[in-house]
C-alpha cells in the first residue's frame, strides 16, 4: 500500500494562509490503513484546526468529509458542492489523491496534509516499511522475493556492499538501521539452494521503466471504454 | 593473469612481472590548490608502483580524482583513479574515463562509494544507476570490445585502462564474500584492493577460499594494510565503521604504547610508532599468505607515514619498469 505520514500542523497551517472555509477531505484506502489519512484523522485535523483558529483569534469555518478513493473521479463527484464552498481544499489523501482532487476541481485551491512516504506494508503495529520502488521490471523473481532497488541503499543489483555488517546497512544508526537487503537475499536463496541465481553478473538495469524514462502511463486497449477521454 | 591486456599501465606491468605491488592513496583537499596535490605527491613519489586517487571519499566533496590525478602524474606518479557509482550516472561516467584516459590516466578503480548520509551533502540525491560489479564492466568493454555501455562502437581512440574493484572481506556475509570477489572477475576485473586488513587469520580463510575458486588466476589481489595513529582511530574502527574487523587484541597493543608517557608529544610518538611498526608486521604477515600479489598501502591523512612503512617492509626500492605496452592491441 501507499504509507504516508502526516505534516507538522504548523506546515499545514501556513499552506492553508488566509483560508477562512477549509475542507478536509480523507481517503478510506491506503492512508486510512496506515492511520495518516482516514475518516478518524480527517476528523481529529479539522479539530485542531479550528482549536488553533480560536487560539489566533481567525475564525476559521472547518469541515471535513473522506471518500473511499481520492484518486478516482467517481468517488469525488459526490464532495463537488462542498469543495465548490470552500476556500481551500486540504486533502489528506496521498499524492495522487491531492492531484486527483485538483485536476477535477481546476477551480479549487488543493493543499496536501501528509507526506507520501513510499510503497510498504507494516512491521509491526506503528511500523510501516518500504518494500517496492515501482520500477517498471520487477526483478523479485530472480532475488529471492526480497527488492534491492527498494531496500538496499544503493539499489545495487550484485550486493551486498563492503558495509554490510552483522544483517544490517551501513545507512542508519542504532534501532534505525533496515536490514541489509543482499544479507537477506544471500540468506533466501541458500535456503533455497538457488544460489545460482546471483553467482553471475547482473547486467545494468534499464531505468526506462522507472522514473527515469518520464511520468508513466499504461494503456489497456482491452478496457478502454470509447467515451471515456484518456489522459490529457 | 590477465595483467597485460593492451594498457600502458606500469601496475599492470609490475603485476605481469610478477613483483611484489605497492599501492597507496592520495586524497585530494576539499578546495581548488593543486600545490596540495602535488606536496602531498611528493612525499609518496619513488614509494609505490601506483597511487589511488580517491573520490569524494566518504562523501565529502573534494577536488576531482581526475583532476588531481592528473596533478599528481605531472609530480612522476602513477595514479589510480577512482570513480564510484554514487555520483554520476553511466553517461556521466564513461564521459569522464573518456577524459581521463586522454589526459594520461591508465588505471581505474571501480567503487559503488559511501553512503552521502556519511558526508557533508547528506541531502544530495545519490545516483546508483549501475554498481561497481557493472562499472567493472563497462570499462573493460570499453577496453576490449570498443564499445559503450549501450553496445555503440567507439570510433576512433577507445580508453584502454587497467581495471581495479574493491572487496571487503570483512563484510558480511562472510560465505559469500569469495564468489562476490568471483563475480568481480567475470565481470573481467585485473586487480583488487582490499579494505584495510587487521584480522589476518580471518583474511587467510578468506585467501584459502578466493585461490580454491580460481580467482587469483583470473586477477591479482592487493591487500589493503594501513598505519593506525592512535588506540582512538583504533577504537573507531573497531566500533564505528561497518564491516571493519579490528581484533581486540590490535586496539589494546595501541593503548599500552602509550601508558606511562606524561608528555603528550612523546605520547603521540609512540602511538604512531606502534602503529607503523604493527602495518610493517601485517604486511611481513600478508606477504606469506597464498594469492596475495601486493599491498594497498592507505594512511590516511598521513602520507608521510608511506615512505616510512615501505621502507621498514623492506618494499623500497620500487622496481624500474617500463609501463606494459607490448600486449597492446591497436587502437579500436
Amino acid at each position: 500500500m501507499i504509507v504516508a505520514e502526516q505534516k507538522p500542523l504548523a506546515e499545514i497551517r501556513e499552506l492553508l494562509g488566509n483560508a477562512k472555509r477549509v475542507l478536509v477531505v480523507g481517503c478510506g484506502t491506503c492512508v486510512t490503513v496506515c492511520f495518516a489519512g482516514g475518516a478518524k484523522e480527517a476528523g481529529v485535523l479539522g479539530s485542531l484546526l479550528r482549536m488553533g483558529a480560536q487560539l489566533d483569534g481567525s475564525a476559521k469555518d472547518v469541515s471535513e468529509v473522506t471518500v473511499q478513493r481520492q484518486c478516482e473521479r467517481e468517488y469525488l463527484d459526490g464532495i463537488r458542492e462542498q469543495v465548490d464552498e470552500a476556500d481551500a481544499v486540504l486533502s489528506i489523501g496521498c499524492g495522487i489523491g491531492v492531484q486527483a482532487i485538483a485536476e477535477q476541481f481546476p477551480d479549487a485551491v488543493v493543499v496536501p496534509g501528509l507526506n507520501t512516504s513510499f510503497l510498504g506494508k507494516p512491521a509491526a503495529h506503528g511500523e510501516w516499511v518500504e518494500r517496492c520502488a515501482a520500477c517498471g521490471n520487477c526483478l523479485l523473481g530472480v532475488t529471492g522475493g526480497i527488492c534491492p532497488i527498494a531496500r538496499c541503499a544503493k539499489q545495487l543489483l550484485n550486493g551486498p556492499c563492503g558495509g554490510s555488517s552483522k544483517g544490517k546497512c551501513e545507512v542508519g544508526t542504532g534501532d534505525s538501521k533496515p536490514d541489509c537487503a543482499w544479507q537477506l537475499i544471500y540468506d533466501k536463496l541458500k535456503a533455497q539452494d538457488r544460489l545460482h541465481l546471483i553467482t553471475e553478473v547482473a547486467p545494468p538495469k534499464d531505468w526506462r521503466t522507472s522514473r527515469d524514462g518520464g511520468p508513466r502511463r499504461i494503456v489497456r486497449e482491452d478496457l478502454k471504454l470509447p467515451s471515456t477521454g484518456g489522459q490529457k | 593473469m590477465n595483467a597485460s591486456n593492451g594498457t600502458t599501465s606500469r601496475l599492470a606491468s609490475i603485476l605481469k612481472h610478477g613483483h611484489f605491488a605497492v599501492t597507496t592513496e592520495l586524497g585530494p583537499p576539499k578546495n581548488a590548490d593543486p600545490e596540495i596535490v602535488r606536496a602531498k605527491a611528493r612525499v609518496l613519489r619513488g614509494c609505490a608502483d601506483a597511487v589511488n586517487i580517491t573520490d569524494n571519499q566518504t562523501a565529502i566533496v573534494r577536488m576531482s580524482s581526475i583532476a588531481a590525478g592528473v596533478i599528481a602524474a605531472q609530480e612522476g606518479l602513477e595514479p589510480v583513479i577512482q570513480m564510484t557509482c554514487r555520483d554520476r550516472n553511466r553517461l556521466a561516467m564513461q564521459s569522464d574515463l573518456l577524459g581521463a584516459y586522454a589526459l594520461g590516466m591508465r588505471n581505474v578503480l571501480c567503487l559503488s562509494g559511501d553512503h552521502q548520509t556519511f558526508g557533508n551533502h547528506p541531502q544530495a540525491k545519490n545516483v546508483h544507476d549501475i554498481d561497481s560489479m557493472q562499472l567493472v564492466q563497462m570499462v573493460v568493454g570499453l577496453r576490449d570490445r570498443g564499445c559503450f555501455q549501450c553496445g555503440e562502437e567507439i570510433k576512433g581512440d577507445n580508453p584502454r585502462f587497467f581495471v581495479g574493484a574493491a572487496e571487503n572481506p570483512f563484510g558480511d556475509p562472510f560465505d559469500w564474500r569469495p564468489y562476490r570477489l568471483a563475480k568481480k572477475a567475470k565481470a573481467g576485473a585485473d586487480f583488487i584492493q582490499t579494505q584495510l586488513v587487521f584480522n589476518v587469520p580471518r583474511f587467510r580463510e578468506f585467501m584459502r577460499r578466493v585461490v580454491d575458486l580460481g580467482v587469483t588466476e583470473k586477477l591479482s589481489i592487493l591487500a589493503g594494510v594501513g598505519p593506525l595513529k592512535s588506540p582512538a582511530a583504533a577504537r573507531y574502527m573497531r566500533d564505528q565503521v561497518p564491516g571493519m574487523d579490528v581484533p581486540d587484541e590490535i586496539v589494546e597493543r595501541m593503548e599500552a604504547a602509550g601508558r606511562g608517557i606524561e608528555d603528550k608529544k612523546a605520547r603521540t610518538a609512540a602511538y604512531r610508532e606502534t602503529g607503523i611498526q604493527i602495518c610493517v608486521e601485517m604486511i611481513g604477515e600478508l606477504r606469506e599468505i597464498k594469492g596475495v600479489a601486493g599491498i594497498h598501502l592507505m594512511a590516511i591523512e598521513w602520507e608521510d607515514a608511506v615512505p616510512i612503512v615501505t621502507e621498514r617492509a623492506k618494499l623500497l626500492p620500487r622496481p624500474t619498469l617500463e609501463p606494459e605496452t607490448s600486449a597492446c592491441p591497436p587502437p579500436h
